[in-house]
């Protein structure tokens, strides 16, 4: 059970209130008639999904309702933080202490 | 329901098997006993303590023809079938831990072909006809019990659904029936089919041919049999790069064993597919998610079919042994602990106790997970890749094992030709480009 902290609210919540919404940071291309297929394909669907460092989308979605960002390690599942949309993660590499 | 029995049944737990004991490769060890009712007798006379080594425990080579990486069920048919289909049998399957510890040994075996699209359906069907013959071909029980499979509806948009795919399949020549409420309690009397229910079952699908299999013996008996026309089944071997030159895969790097070079690389390694595929330089559609299965306590017999639902999604059989068999839904975060959340178990009792009023009091044993690889329309990739003679046989998600025999056949030609086989054209990687999405987010609604 994760226990998740929502950076709109400002408090830890169980993980039932949210759901997974998948990769962030993903940027919809600026003009999509002018995509070709493989780029339109490749935005769609075609994810990183790392064995380690995640940035991921979550929604409290039975708290404020707010969409926002988890920095996450996908095989210990610990959370190493939260942040709102538009910010940029702090965290983009494990530090040694973290590495699994 | 006319001459519902259940035939043979397995007896499996899902959970992780012992590990094969380390063996050794001896000159008499090439030829491959027989097992029959004889031998079984004739051991039994020395206490079972003079049983040939199952396979071999080579040292690999510095080249193969193909290499391939995983050796779960998937890799091991797909080894078998190269070697029996196109006599190729210089081949390695290179697997980081032991054979069939991945999803092949976590999975609750459901197997059946009632999917709507063609293209599926003919993948599994084909696969399901494969299934019948298979304890007899590979001289193994793999204890194939076609004991049927009913997808309960609960809802006037799951019996159209439904309608549907029994049409589409029997169109397909795959066994399908519609059964209203009555016809489903036939079958499955414990069943809570009552009006009152909070989701009550208006109907289900019913596939008679389906089933469920024992999953360790899959992938022994593919090993086994690879093994004897000469595979190279290399464990404790985990690939950590795929090396390429001018575009061409040309062999793989391991942590134990240094390099190994294969003339066409295919990766069967479910999970972990984007991972190696990070290695080869390129992405696929494919997520990886923990799924989660647990089991009961041993109970007397009960249930001799399969029940699923979409609705309130849950599925459930029981073993040889007594248990029951339950199947959660995937954790929607990615994840490659083999773990999930307790709230997904929670949910997942919750719909069978909904069902099964009377299990309610029936003690859970063990609960596990795996990592599967699933897909945006629910179907697998096997494909060509950007990178040349590197494949990739993977995206079978929450439901690949009915597959094995199927994607094994399939996959091994396409190895041996270098280019797909007819069954497996639809589900090249770059349907995610050119829109020919297969979905089958229908029939494979249910994690299963
Ligand atoms: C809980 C659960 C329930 C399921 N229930 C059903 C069901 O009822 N019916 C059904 O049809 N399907 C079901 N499935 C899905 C099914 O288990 C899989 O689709 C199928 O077993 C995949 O087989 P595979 O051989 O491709 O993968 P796996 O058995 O996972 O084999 C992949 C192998 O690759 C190895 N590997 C990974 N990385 C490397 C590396 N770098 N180097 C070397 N080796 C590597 C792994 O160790 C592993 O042994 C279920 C899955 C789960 C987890
Ligand atoms: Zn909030």
């Amino acid at each position: 059970m994760f226990y998740i902290y929502c950076p709109y609210c400002g408090e830890h919540r169980e993980e039932e209130e949210f759901h997974p919404k998948g990769q962030a940071h993903l940027s919809r291309p600026a003009d999509p008639d002018a995509c070709s297929d493989e780029e339109w394909g490749n935005y769609l669907y075609f994810r990183d999904n790392p064995r380690g460092l995640h940035h991921e989308i979550w929604v409290h979605a039975i708290g404020c309702r707010k969409f926002f960002n988890a920095t996450r390690d996908t095989q210990s599942y610990e959370i190493l933080e939260t942040y709102r949309m538009g910010d940029a993660p702090r965290v983009t590499h494990f530090t040694d202490k973290q590495k699994s | 329901m006319p001459g519902h029995v259940l035939k043979t049944s397995a007896d499996y737990d899902g959970e992780t098997s012992s590990l094969p004991r380390e063996t050794v490769a001896t000159e008499e060890d090439l030829t491959m006993q027989k097992y029959s009712g004889f031998g079984l007798l004739k051991h039994s006379l020395t206490h079972h303590e003079n049983w040939q080594r199952v396979w071999r425990n080579p040292k690999p080579k510095k080249k193969y023809d193909v290499i391939i990486v995983g050796g779960g069920g998937h890799g091991l048919a797909t080894a078998y079938y190269l070697a029996k289909v196109h006599n190729i049998t210089n081949v390695a399957v290179v697997e980081k831990g032991y054979l069939g510890g991945g999803n092949t040994a976590r999975n609750t075996t459901i197997v059946r072909s009632n999917y709507l699209w063609d293209e599926a359906a003919l993948l599994y069907e084909h696969a399901m006809k494969l299934w019948e013959g298979m304890s007899q071909d590979l001289n193994y029980n793999v204890m194939f019990s076609q004991r049927g499979v009913l997808n309960l509806g609960h809802t006037l948009q799951d019996m159209r659904d439904i309608q549907r795919r029994v049409n589409a399949n029997r169109l397909n020549g795959i066994d399908s029936e519609a059964l209203d409420t009555q016809g489903v309690q036939e079958i499955v009397p414990i069943l809570n089919c009552s009006a009152n229910a909070r989701y009550p079952i208006l109907g289900a699908s019913w596939q008679p041919r389906a089933g469920v299999a024992r999953h360790d013996a899959v992938a022994w008996g593919y090993a086994r049999a690879a093994d004897a026309m000469g595979v190279d089944l290399i464990q404790q071997c985990e690939v950590n790069d795929i090396i390429t030159e001018d575009g061409a895969a040309i062999g793989v790097s391991t942590k134990q064993h240094g390099t190994i070079y294969g003339d066409r690389i295919g990766c069967v390694v479910a999970g972990n597919s984007g991972v190696l595929a990070k290695m080869a330089g390129f992405h696929l559609p494919i997520e990886s998610h923990p799924l989660q299965a647990l089991v009961s306590e041993p109970i007397r017999p009960i249930l001799d079919t399969v029940v699923m639902s979409n609705q309130v999604h849950g599925y459930i059989s029981q073993s040889d042994k007594g248990d029951l068999v339950i199947g959660a839904g995937i954790d929607g975060y990615n994840g490659y602990g083999q773990r999930g959340s307790y709230a997904t178990i929670e949910h997942t009792l919750q719909a069978i106790v909904e069902m099964f009023p009377m299990f309610s009091r029936v003690r859970m044993n063990r609960q596990w997970g795996g990592i599967v690889d699933t897909c945006p329309d629910a179907c697998p990739i096997i494909s060509d890749t950007p990178v040349e003679n590197l494949f990739f046989n993977c995206g079978w998600g929450t439901g690949g094992f009915k597959a094995t025999p199927g994607s094994g056949h399939v996959f091994a030609a396409t190895l041996a030709k270098g280019e797909a086989h007819e069954l497996a054209k639809p589900f090249s990687m770059f349907r995610f480009h050119n829109g020919a999405l297969i979905d089958e987010h229908g029939a494979a609604g249910v994690a299963h």
